[in-house]
């Protein structure tokens, strides 16, 4: 089994109209143990900025701490928030300053820029960048996910509607899954 | 930073708390040549900026005036000019432009003016407190346009910036600025301010012949 799989995780972020979904999973597993059933895997990094982490847990856990801690001197210095385009160049950043020993962890990225445009992006655990107009996704589930969305999305959806099509999306895959499930977790800004 | 047998500082405390050779070196920037900057920002956001301008004295006609640059860039939207030793602005301009990449490599974004500036005077700070090494004998106005509009700052040998409206530093800054503080108003255009500069250099630094000729420039 691949380091990345130990753990299990499926993430995915969607755009809509002047917002965006980010869900994940909640499984937290040991190989195919089922440790914890509401682990997190979305972190909030400001009201309009959101990171999800996939992959080995203990390296999610981490790297969070670490981009909390970048983020947090950034705001106190420039006295603004961070734009998602800028944090998303700051994470590939750290993530290739280990390129010879990597974070084994896959982030989604989605958040709120400039007039509320909505933005997402995903990178690999070396931080080769992937931006999308319409969704990404993350984790073991990832192949079920990319279908799902393919079919299931819509441009400029509503919010409302928005959630739903991300939680559809997300419960079909993780239940062809065996790393993930056990319910999810849906963030929509 | 400095020889490892200079690991004490240069720079002390006198009896009366002063750094003396920080005030020096405010002397070595107060026989420089003058120079000054205005910041524009009138009703029409389109026509707002910051003038900077200083004195070019070459030491003879023989020297080839377009091999000397006394006004640098530092970023595409930040430029910087000194009083006091050039050699040790060529230095300070040297590291701000690395600093400024540097931000840009990490964040994809070109720095704001108000980090470069902090991330400069924090450099000059340095070399009155490290070994082996002396403050540097320039002060520097930097003038530059982020998101939060046209921004001039001055820093000093000490480490120490502030932020001006129109400011002048070198020789003759005390007429320089006198004059500016009548010339300035808040609702000034881009081409008043040049005209202001030149104005103001004028006070005791450039020749009747030379004026007309930057005027005319100007018109």
């Amino acid at each position: 089994m691949s380091i990345f799989e130990y753990n299990g995780s499926a993430l995915v972020a969607m755009v809509g109209k002047n917002c965006f979904a980010i869900a994940s999973d909640r499984r937290l597993g040991v190989q195919l143990q089922t440790v914890a059933t509401d682990f997190q895997r979305i972190f909030k990094i400001h009201d309009k900025l959101f990171v999800g982490l996939s992959g080995l847990a203990t390296d999610a856990q981490t790297l969070y701490q670490r981009l909390v801690f970048r983020h947090k001197l950034y705001q106190l210095r420039e006295e603004r928030d961070m734009k998602p385009e800028t944090f998303a160049s700051l994470v590939s950043a750290i993530l290739y300053e280990k390129r010879f020993g990597p974070y084994f962890c896959q982030p989604v990225i989605a958040g709120l820029g400039d007039e509320d445009k909505p933005f997402i992006c995903t990178m690999d655990s070396i931080g080769a960048k992937e931006l999308a107009k319409d969704f990404v996704v993350a984790g073991t589930a990832s192949e079920s996910l990319y279908g799902a969305c393919e079919s299931m999305f819509k441009p400029d959806m509503e919010p409302e509607e928005l959630f739903e099509t991300i939680s559809q999306a997300l419960l079909s895959s993780v239940d062809r899954d065996c790393l993930s499930g056990w319910g999810g977790h849906v963030y929509v800004v | 930073m400095g020889d490892s047998q200079y690991s004490f500082s240069l720079t002390t405390f006198s009896p009366s708390g002063k750094l003396v050779q920080i005030e020096h070196a405010l002397t070595a920037v107060g026989s420089g040549q003058t120079s000054l900057g205005i910041k524009v920002i009138p009703v029409i956001a389109a026509a707002n900026g910051v003038v900077i301008a200083t004195e070019k004295k070459l030491p003879s006609i023989l020297v080839d005036e377009t091999s000397v640059q006394k006004i640098q860039i530092l970023t595409p939207n930040i430029g910087v000019v000194y009083s006091g030793m050039g050699p040790d602005s060529r230095v300070l301009v040297r590291k701000s432009r690395k600093q400024a990449e540097q931000y840009q490599r990490l964040y994809k974004e070109p720095i704001p003016v108000t980090q470069l500036v902090r991330e400069t005077a924090a450099v000059m700070q340095e070399f009155t407190q490290s070994g082996g090494v002396r403050p540097f004998g320039v002060s520097l106005l930097v003038a530059g346009y982020d998101d939060k509009g046209p921004q001039l700052y001055q820093v000093d040998p000490s480490g120490s910036y502030f932020s001006w409206k129109a400011s002048a530093m070198g020789k003759n800054v005390s007429n320089a600025k006198a004059f500016l503080e009548k010339r300035y108003t808040d609702d000034m255009e881009l081409d008043d301010a040049v005209h202001t500069a030149i104005l103001t250099l004028k006070e005791g630094v450039l020749t009747p012949a030379e004026i007309e000729d930057y005027l005319q420039e100007v018109e």
